[in-house]
C-alpha cells in the first residue's frame, strides 16, 4: 500500500503541475468513471504540425487518477497527435510507477481513456475542432 | 436477586462461527470486516446447511416422487416457513423466494405495476432509494408513463414528513421506501409512513434488505404491503431472496417469469398458473441456498435480534464519538436512536477510494464509492464517500483500528 502512495503520487495529487483550462481550445474531452465519482476533462492546443503546444486537465478524483492525469498530461506536450494515439495503457502505468491492482486499473486509465477518446474524435470528424 | 433473562451476547462466542474472521487478509494482517451492509459473512451452520443438503439430499423438488426429491421438497419448504415465522408473516404462502431484494422489487414492478398501474399514475418513492427501489420504476415509468414523485431528504438524514404527507394528497398508488437507508444508516418509521399511505389509499412496499438482517421485523405489525430483502445480508447464501406480498395482493397479481414450477397445467393453447407463493417461482429454484437461508434465520434467532440490534447500536455510537475526533472527518446520517449500523463519511482532501485503500492494508474492509445511492450523494452534494457497516461480530476494537487507520491516511497525505 505504502507504495501505491508513493510520494510522487501524493505530490501530484496534492500539487498537480498541469491542472487548468485552456480556452480557447483545439480540443476538449470529458468523461467520468461513474463507479468512484471521478471526473476529468483534458484541453489541449495542438499547431499545425499536429503537434500538442499546449495541455491541461480539470475534475476530481482519487489520488491515483490525479497523479496520472497530471502525469500523462505533462508526457504529451510536444508530441504529435499520432504518437498520443499510440500510447497504450503500460506507459501511463510505467509513469506511474506503482502496481496498480485491479479495482484501481480504472482509476490510473481513466485519463488515458479521456485523452485517446479527444484525439481519435479528431480522426472522425476531421475539421469539427472539439468533441464538446 | 432475580437474574436477568436476556440471553448474554458474547462476541467472542459469535465471532468463532464464522471461520472467514480468523482469516489473514495481507501476511500476518487480520481481516476486519467493516462491510456487512455490502454482504454479511456467514456462521459455520449456514455454511454447513448448503454442503449437507448437497452432500445427502441433492434433487430437484416439488415433483420426484422418489426419496431425495421428497427430502428437498421438505427442507426447502421447511426453510419458507421458518422465514415466514421470522418476519411474522400470516402463512409461508406469503413468502416467495427471489433471487434477492432487487429481484423483489422487479417482481412488483413487472407483475403488479403493469396490472395495476396506468399512465399518469403516481408512484412515490424517496431520495435515499438504493437503485434497486428506482430503477425498475423508472422502467415502468418509461413503459407505461407513470410519474414518480421523491420525498425529500433532511440535513439530518431523515425523511421530510411533511413533505411525503403533501405528496399522499396527491393520491399516490404505490409508496415504495427503504426501511433501513444503506448509506445514511436512518430507520424510517415504517408502521407511522405505511398507516399514512393507507388512509390516503396507496399500498406500500418496503424494501427491507438492510433492516431484516439487523432489527426485528414483522411485517404483520408494520402493516405493510409488500416487503423485499436479501438473504446474503443477514448471514444466509447469495442467490436467495424474499419477495413478501399480502396472501389476497399475490391471489390476485398475474405472474412474473413463465417456466415450469409457476403453472399448474400447460397445454397447447394455454396454461394455469400454481397456487401462490409457487406461481411466482418460474424454474428450478436456489433449493440449497433457501436452505441455507432457514439456516440463517435458526442462527439469528438463536442469538436474538434484539441483543443484535442492541450490539449494533453500542458499535454505531461508539464510532461515531470516535470518527468524531478524526480531524476532516464529515459524517452523513441521524443521531445514534434513529440510525442502524451504518456510518459514512467523507474526509477532507482525500477521496473515499484512497481511504477504502489505505484502510485496506490494515486489513479494514470498508466501501468506498456511491453505495448504489447515486441521488442520496448528489443530494448531499458528494461524488463519493466511506461507509463502515457493522453486524453482531464487530468489535470496538475493530472501530479502534478503523480510526487508527484514519489518522494513517491523515499523515500519508500529510493533512493539518
Amino acid at each position: 500500500m505504502e507504495d501505491l502512495y508513493r510520494e510522487q503520487i501524493i505530490d501530484r495529487y496534492k500539487n498537480p503541475r498541469m491542472r487548468g483550462s485552456l480556452d480557447p481550445h483545439d480540443f476538449s474531452y470529458e468523461d467520468d468513471n461513474p463507479l468512484c465519482g471521478d471526473r476529468i476533462r483534458i484541453d489541449l492546443r495542438v499547431d499545425g504540425d499536429e503537434r500538442v503546444t499546449e495541455a491541461a486537465f480539470s475534475g476530481t478524483g482519487c489520488a491515483i487518477s490525479i497523479a496520472s492525469a497530471d502525469l500523462l498530461v505533462e508526457s504529451i506536450v510536444g508530441k504529435k497527435l499520432d504518437e498520443i494515439r499510440k500510447l497504450d495503457k503500460q506507459e501511463v502505468l510505467d509513469m506511474l510507477g506503482i502496481e496498480v491492482g485491479p479495482i484501481r486499473l480504472k482509476c490510473a486509465l481513466l485519463s488515458l481513456k479521456v485523452l485517446k477518446a479527444s484525439v481519435y474524435g479528431l480522426d472522425t470528424i476531421e475539421d469539427e475542432i472539439t468533441l464538446e | 436477586m432475580v437474574q436477568s433473562q436476556v440471553k448474554v451476547f458474547d462476541v467472542e462466542r459469535i465471532r468463532e462461527q464464522f471461520p472467514i474472521l480468523s482469516r489473514e487478509v495481507h501476511p500476518g494482517t487480520k481481516l476486519i470486516y467493516l462491510d456487512s451492509a455490502a454482504t454479511s459473512q456467514k456462521p459455520r451452520s449456514v455454511i454447513e446447511a448448503s454442503t449437507d443438503f448437497y452432500e445427502r439430499h441433492n434433487s430437484n423438488i416439488h415433483r420426484g416422487i422418489h426419496r431425495l426429491a421428497e427430502e428437498a421438497t421438505q427442507a426447502h419448504e421447511d426453510a419458507r416457513q421458518r422465514i415466514a415465522d421470522f418476519i411474522g408473516a400470516h402463512s409461508a404462502r406469503e413468502v416467495v423466494f427471489t433471487r434477492n431484494a432487487t429481484e423483489s422489487i422487479n417482481l412488483l414492478a413487472y407483475a403488479w405495476g403493469r396490472a395495476n398501474l396506468k399512465s399518469g399514475d403516481l408512484v412515490l418513492l424517496t431520495e435515499m432509494e438504493h437503485h434497486s427501489n428506482l430503477v425498475p420504476w423508472y422502467m415502468l415509468a418509461e413503459e407505461i408513463g407513470l410519474r414518480l414523485e421523491f420525498v425529500p431528504v433532511t440535513d439530518e438524514g431523515t425523511l421530510d414528513l411533511e413533505a411525503y404527507q403533501s405528496f399522499l394528497r396527491e393520491g399516490p398508488r404505490l409508496v415504495a421506501f427503504v426501511h433501513v437507508s444503506n448509506m445514511l444508516g436512518t430507520i424510517n418509521p415504517v408502521a407511522q409512513m405505511t398507516d399514512l399511505a393507507h388512509e390516503a389509499g396507496a399500498l406500500v412496499l418496503v424494501d427491507g434488505a438492510q433492516s431484516v438482517p439487523h432489527i426485528a421485523v414483522d411485517v404483520r405489525e408494520l402493516d405493510v404491503d409488500f416487503y423485499a430483502f436479501s438473504g446474503h445480508k443477514m448471514c444466509g447464501p447469495t442467490g436467495i431472496g424474499v419477495f413478501y406480498g399480502r396472501e389476497a395482493l399475490l391471489e390476485a397479481m398475474p405472474p412474473f417469469m413463465g417456466g415450469g414450477d409457476m403453472i399448474k397445467r400447460v397445454h397447447l393453447d394455454g396454461f394455469t398458473t400454481n397456487d401462490i407463493p409457487w406461481k411466482f417461482e418460474a424454474g428450478t429454484p436456489a433449493i440449497a441456498q433457501a436452505i441455507g437461508l432457514g439456516a440463517a434465520v435458526d442462527f439469528l434467532n438463536e442469538v436474538g435480534m434484539e441483543n443484535i440490534h442492541a450490539h449494533e447500536q453500542s458499535l454505531t455510537g461508539y464510532a461515531l464519538d470516535r470518527l468524531n475526533e478524526v480531524p476532516g472527518v464529515t459524517i452523513y446520517g441521524p443521531e445514534p436512536a434513529l440510525r442502524g449500523g451504518v456510518v459514512s463519511f467523507t474526509m477532507a482532501g482525500v477521496h473515499p477510494h484512497d481511504i477504502a485503500q489505505i484502510l485496506d492494508s490494515d486489513g479494514v474492509a470498508v466501501r468506498a464509492g456511491h453505495h448504489c445511492t447515486m441521488p442520496l450523494h448528489e443530494r448531499f452534494e458528494i461524488p463519493a464517500s466511506v461507509r463502515a457497516s457493522f453486524y453482531l461480530y464487530n468489535t470496538m476494537e475493530e472501530i479502534d483500528r478503523l480510526v487508527e487507520g484514519l489518522h494513517k491516511v491523515i499523515k500519508l497525505f500529510d493533512i493539518e
